[in-house]
């Protein structure tokens, strides 16, 4: 697999507000995120997980603050870091239900610039009997399954996962946890909004109310 | 595991596969078309002469009206299951995505309807010998509903009932592509200089392709936040 080392090797989030319509979730949230490292990001249902997952990708603009992301040369251009260095892994995951697993993982590969990881994508998340059916034959487990393939057939150093754990089963899970582990041990960075603590030490970044 | 080929050909294939299934596609638009061919004539009366007349009119109103049919979908189904969030991560960006989106609605809807516009023409009484200005003019003409269109479409995404808003933004920007489509065909009917009238098509169609994928990208973006 490649070296992340050469691109988005930091994510600042500085003095971080976000609000959705007249609803303030959170303000002033500063954090930084570095490579190698992994942080939790916990919260009640509603608090903002999402939200600054999707503030980070760029979808939703912060009332006030930044998201900046950091290079070896120093500050990247947040467009092409995102264009270029940045996964995202939500609940709503783009698969298209009429065609085929296969179709879509070699598509999304392709988009996200895949270069050539996709046999080891397929054997990692046993997706092989699967790349024949559509997507709307699969369940919940194996489409997520299909959408985690992504991370791995298009190397990308930042992921930005929503509750990755939740449709999977026991031995996947403990799967998933070796796949971060390795991309974190290759300077890769992961920000998870999860519910239950993820299968190895991580940082953790509370959102919303205290707990 | 499939054809070779960079992203955007990848995102073309794709398009191509999804537009082919949309609900009916090409096929439904092709549908609404002859079924107006058929209808026009039992509600106008069967005098040739009368029908002729207003033959080459109908057929580029119709063509208009019928690529309205699959726009609606263009970008809706990509904003439901997240898939646009993701191709705005890509590195060609989504002013791409927009572009190719259209160019695959133009192959897939605008090309077969422009195949059958001549038929429809002829069979509404149209001169024979008008058949491949028209073919030509609705090709252009196609180009111009797709990529305008797109913008009707993406300005639509995330309202309810998204079909008669994006009828209300873009029949008014079709309004110059029938006219100068109708018109070409006209004057070539009536013995006139023709290439004026379709120049103009088709640098409303080039203007149309050059402009409307940032405006598509921008609304996307807008739909996402």
């Amino acid at each position: 697999m490649t070296d992340h080392a050469s691109f988005i090797q930091r994510l600042c989030l500085d003095r971080l507000t976000l609000e959705r319509g007249q609803r303030r979730l959170f303000c002033d949230l500063t954090e930084t995120l570095s490579a190698g490292e992994a942080m939790a990001l916990t919260g009640a249902n509603g608090a903002g997980k999402t939200s600054l997952l999707r503030a980070i990708a760029g979808f939703l603009t912060p009332a006030s603050g930044q998201v900046r992301f950091e290079g070896p040369g120093g500050e990247l251009e947040a467009e092409t870091a995102r264009a270029e260095g940045l996964h995202l892994l939500a609940h709503q995951d783009g698969l298209k239900t009429s065609r085929t697993a296969g179709e879509e993982l070699d598509f999304w590969a392709r988009w996200l610039g895949g270069t050539g990881q996709l046999e080891t994508a397929v054997e990692i998340f046993n997706l092989k009997p699967l790349l024949e059916l559509e997507v709307r034959k699969l369940s919940a487990g194996q489409r997520r399954r299909l959408a985690l393939a992504r991370l791995l057939a298009a190397p990308r150093p930042l992921w930005l996962l929503d509750e990755p754990m939740a449709p999977l089963d026991t031995a996947m899970r403990r799967k998933l946890g070796e796949v971060m582990q390795a991309h974190l041990a290759e300077g890769g960075m992961i920000l998870a909004a999860v519910h239950d603590p993820l299968p190895f030490p991580t940082r953790a970044l509370h959102v919303g109310a205290p707990a | 595991m499939s054809a070779p080929g960079g992203p955007i050909a990848a995102l073309f294939r794709r398009e191509m596969s999804l537009a082919f299934g949309r609900g009916g596609g090409p096929l439904l638009a092709c549908g609404f078309y002859a079924g107006v061919a058929v209808l026009l004539p039992l509600a106008e009366g069967p005098d040739p002469a009368r029908l002729a007349s207003v033959a080459t009119g109908a057929a580029f109103a119709t063509l208009a009206l019928a690529s309205l049919l699959s726009l609606e979908r263009l970008f809706e189904r990509d904003y439901e299951d997240g898939a646009l969030d993701l191709l705005s991560l890509g590195t060609p960006g989504l002013t791409v995505v927009a572009a190719v989106k259209c160019l695959a609605q133009w192959l897939a809807t605008g090309a077969p309807l422009a195949v059958a516009a001549p038929l429809v023409a002829i069979a509404l009484g149209a001169a024979p010998a008008l058949a491949p200005l028209i073919f030509l003019a609705s090709l252009l003409a196609g180009l111009g509903f797709s990529f305008i269109g797109g913008i009707g479409a993406a300005l639509s995404l995330g309202t309810r009932r998204g079909g008669v808003l994006v009828a209300v933004i873009v029949l008014p920007l079709f309004t110059p592509l029938v006219v100068f489509g109708a018109g070409a065909v006209d004057a070539f009917a009536n013995g006139l200089d023709w290439a004026p009238a379709l120049a103009l098509l088709g640098a409303y169609c080039l203007g149309a392709c050059a402009l409307a994928p940032f405006a598509m990208a921008a609304a996307c973006r807008n739909a996402m936040s």
